[in-house]
């Protein structure tokens, strides 16, 4: 049998490699264009600022929505940032590499690969049944810091750990004790990539759905306190979808969704950017 | 830079407590009435909490709709999730009424639960417009339910594999056509499991070889309603006692109802209420 | 107050807050054990796993048909991610020019950013029917396992393309002074170099499919059956839990909470793994 020549190899190779590229960005214009092309006539003023009339055909807007979509991710991130941010400063600065710590890694680490549904699950049992939140937004957004805590704490820390050493060196030459160094000049500095890492957060955040589906309950309205329930932006398609015939209303849902992910994650991808850039130019 | 890492935080913090007041403001904490509260006779904003099954839901909404337009004050909150749902989340507190499409279990009788009838609803057998058999018996819908008949040939159709589309189990339209019409024989493992009524009218709607169950509500013309045993799936029907597959629609609370809940029932089950509940295809509770 | 005790203070406030993890962690496992364990006392470890029948109403509680349906649907992604995202890592590391690169890269972060609700619905409204002119009624591993895979694609894309670009320089420049067409070095030198990477994203990738939830109840039908082709519907482990804990009671929902214990193992299981094998693969290269 004659043998095939590397040449002729390569080129079929290629071929491989470049198709594989190809149906990669295929799948990406296919969901996102068909999703977009399909909710684009149900995507005006009224849709966004209506109430869900419920009801089998899914008559009504998204307002609730919206509104339960941003309060939950609100509150999400206002009980994360400090934690998430207090980890990332002990891990990056305050630390030694010592059994402790690799525990406390490992536990990052770990709880970062757990499927949402389980951390689900664990919100079911101890906020809603056990301390008797109820589905609530409140319930949500506590299983919503479980869950995004490993991603907060991982990319603060890399935003820290970004910062160049000469900061910390000049800020302790000048007799700064530790906090106020890492206060009042690292944090600063690393501000942007903290940002950052808020952003990321929230993306995930809006497309959350399976932890919620278990915690938030699947009232469609207007949440009044911290107590009601509510669905987001992804329940709702879910349900949408799932309960009604209005597979228009779904997709004009999903393409709110997606219009929403793509300025989150073109945000975080210029924010940190710039962020390199700066460190770039710094000692 | 004093203070500029507590200046950045304040922004978002600032931010995320103005929404919390701001959305404070505009209502109130969601009031649970317990029985032997004073019922509010005062104009004071509250809110009912409905959930369970998917069949009572789109009736619930437009109930509680009516219910708002006549006491502007009093919004009513219809979630699904299915009659077992209903039952557990009545039971535990979780909202003001649960609701269900079939009688209670024998070990959910324990769980304190009063029980106000609805209305009465048909479940109807449920096939593709294009499906061209239009009547089967009671057995046969058993049999093919049951996995045991697997192709319409075998009831006069096309020689076509018959999907069978059912509810998950907590569902109380399965429970009931489960007891009236199964009776000891299981639903066929190989069922797809579809989580409301609405699901399974999309998936028996979008499959010319599939067969389901759903509630009179909702049937509409993506679907048809195969007659059994010659009696058509109609409300009249239904009303005469022909129709073979009838089941109660169930409001539950823990314990007598009181203050707005007890008004929202009452209203329900009054003329008002009634007209709606027949209005949606369903048969009035008396 | 002094600068000094704000400096004590922070110290301790930032080490909760990082134990805190840690804490949830454990808070995790223990409160699924908690309401999951008295599954096995009533209905024994070995019939809940390898059970064959799920019937709450009757009693029954075996997983295996779930632990099927979700292996089915694993396998299923994997098969098609895993040939696809080594294309494509291997363009993005090797073959592409900086201008292709730059357009690719965000697409494929952004395959990330969608949330597995619209996958699913795409799934739901295109892949359903197109499977159900093939055969059997659309709700089936073959529709789940194409979705999965465009969830699992960029895990796979982006650690694979990582550890090709971590392998050193000097094994591509000595296979190319060799002679080597670049291909041959890819296939042959640069390849088996990142090979522990890419077995890390697979395992990784293998984690994400396992513990996909919503996209799944849309698609795959939630028959509790063994999947005996690729157009059967069947039911994942965690699509069991999520359509029946809203209403689940007693020993149901404790069982639930067992299937929870069960994937929970499973998928620390798997990252341990693949944290392992990314680390014996750096440390392989630094040696060389």
């Amino acid at each position: 049998m004659r043998r095939v020549s590397p040449r002729t190899t390569q080129a079929l190779a290629m071929v491989y490699v470049w198709g594989g590229g190809i149906i990669t960005v295929l799948i990406l214009v296919v969901v996102i264009g068909y999703v977009l092309v399909q909710g684009a006539p149900g995507l005006s003023l009224d849709f966004l600022l209506t109430a869900p009339q419920g009801g089998l055909s899914g008559e009504g807007g998204i307002s609730t929505v919206i509104v339960s979509t941003i309060y939950l991710v609100a509150v999400t991130v206002a009980m994360l940032l400090p934690i998430g941010l207090g980890a990332a400063i002990y891990l990056a600065e305050y630390a030694a590499d010592n059994r402790l710590t690799r525990v406390i890694r490992y536990g990052v680490e770990t709880l970062a690969g757990v499927p949402s549904i389980i951390f689900g699950l664990f919100g079911f049992a101890l906020f809603v049944t056990a301390l008797h939140l109820n589905f609530s937004i409140l319930s949500g957004a506590l299983t919503l810091v479980c869950l995004l805590l490993p991603t907060m704490i991982r990319t603060c820390e890399e935003a820290m750990k970004a910062v160049p050493y000469g900061y910390r060196e000049a800020a302790l030459a000048l007799g700064a004790t530790r906090w106020q160094m890492t206060s009042r000049v690292l944090l600063p500095a690393a501000l942007p990539g903290i940002v950052t890492a808020i952003i990321l957060c929230v993306g995930r955040a809006i497309e959350e759905t399976a932890c919620l589906y278990v915690t938030l309950g699947g009232s469609a309205a207007m949440p009044t306190s911290l107590l009601s329930g509510g669905r987001t932006l992804s329940l709702h398609v879910f349900y949408l979808a799932m309960e009604t015939n209005a597979f228009e209303k779904a997709m004009a849902t999903g393409a709110v969704l997606i219009i929403t992910i793509i300025a989150i994650n073109t945000l975080t991808n210029w924010l940190s950017y710039r962020f390199q850039r700066r460190m770039r130019g710094a000692v | 830079m004093a203070g500029k890492k507590k200046r950045w935080l304040a922004l978002p913090v600032a931010v995320v407590l103005a929404s919390m007041l701001a959305l404070a403001g505009c209502g109130e904490a969601a009031t649970t009435e317990e029985p032997g509260d004073s019922p509010p006779a005062k104009q004071e904003k509250s809110t009912i909490t409905e959930a369970g099954s998917t069949t009572v839901q789109p009736v619930a909404e437009k109930l509680g709709h009516a219910f708002t337009r006549k006491y502007p004050d009093v919004t009513v909150v219809v979630q699904g999730g299915g009659s077992s749902t209903g039952v557990k989340s009545a039971a535990a507190g979780t909202v003001d009424i649960g609701a269900a499409s079939r009688e209670l279990k024998e070990s959910e009788k324990t769980l304190g639960l009063v029980t106000h009838v609805l209305a009465q609803d048909g479940i109807a057998i449920v096939a593709h417009p294009s499906q061209v058999v239009s009547d089967l018996s009671k057995e046969q819908v058993r049999d093919i339910f049951a996995g045991e008949i697997t192709r319409w040939s075998e009831v006069g159709g096309a020689d076509r594999e018959i999907h069978v589309v059912a509810r998950e189990e907590g569902s109380g339209t399965r429970a009931a056509f489960e007891e009236m019409v199964m009776g000891e024989v299981l639903i066929g493992a190989g069922a797809i499991l579809q989580a409301s009524n609405g699901a399974v009218r999309t998936a028996v709607a979008g499959d010319a070889d599939a067969i389901g169950f759903l509630s009179f509500g909702y049937i509409n013309d993506t679907i048809k309603a195969l007659s059994i045993n010659g009696v058509a799936a109609t409300v009249a029907n239904t009303n005469s006692g022909k129709y073979p597959v009838v089941r109660p629609l169930l409001f539950l609370t823990k314990g007598q109802p009181a203050g707005v809940v007890k008004q929202f029932i009452d209203f329900c089950l009054g003329p008002e209420g009634q007209a709606i509940v027949e209005g949606e295809g369903y048969m009035s509770a008396y | 107050m002094s600068r000094h005790f704000m400096d004590r203070l922070a110290r301790y406030v930032v080490f909760v807050t990082a134990t805190l993890s840690f804490l949830i962690l454990l808070a995790i496992a223990v409160f699924i054990v908690k309401e999951g364990a008295p599954t096995f006392e009533k209905v024994g470890v070995l019939d809940f796993l390898t059970g064959g029948v799920w019937r709450p109403g009757q009693g029954q509680y075996g997983i295996l048909a779930m632990i099927a349906g979700s292996a089915a649907v694993t396998a299923g992604s994997l098969l098609l991610a895993i040939p696809l995202g080594i294309a494509c890592a291997i363009l993005l590391a090797e073959v592409a020019p900086s201008g292709v690169r730059r357009f690719l890269r965000p697409a494929v972060e952004l395959l990330v950013g969608i949330p597995s609700v619209v996958y699913g619905l795409v799934g739901l409204v295109l892949l359903v029917p197109a499977v159900r002119h093939i055969g059997g009624n659309g709700f089936s591993v073959l529709a789940a396992s194409i979705v999965l895979m465009a969830m699992v694609l960029p895990t796979v894309i982006s650690i694979s393309e990582d550890s090709i670009r971590a392998v050193p320089v000097a094994y591509k420049e000595g296979a190319l002074a060799l002679g080597a067409t670049h291909w041959q070095t890819i296939w042959r030198v640069i390849l088996p170099a990142a090979r522990s990477g890419i077995g890390a994203s697979i395992v990784l990738g293998m984690g994400r499919a396992v513990g996909e939830t919503m996209a799944m109840i849309m698609v795959i039908g939630n028959s509790i059956v063994f999947p005996k082709s690729p157009l059967d519907p069947a039911r994942t482990l965690t699509g069991n839990i999520a359509v029946e804990i809203s209403y689940a009671t007693g020993i149901h929902e404790d069982a639930l909470f067992a299937t929870g214990i069960v994937l929970f193992l499973f998928i620390v299981l798997l990252n341990s793994i693949a944290v392992v094998t990314l680390k014996r693969g750096t440390h392989a290269q630094s040696l060389a």
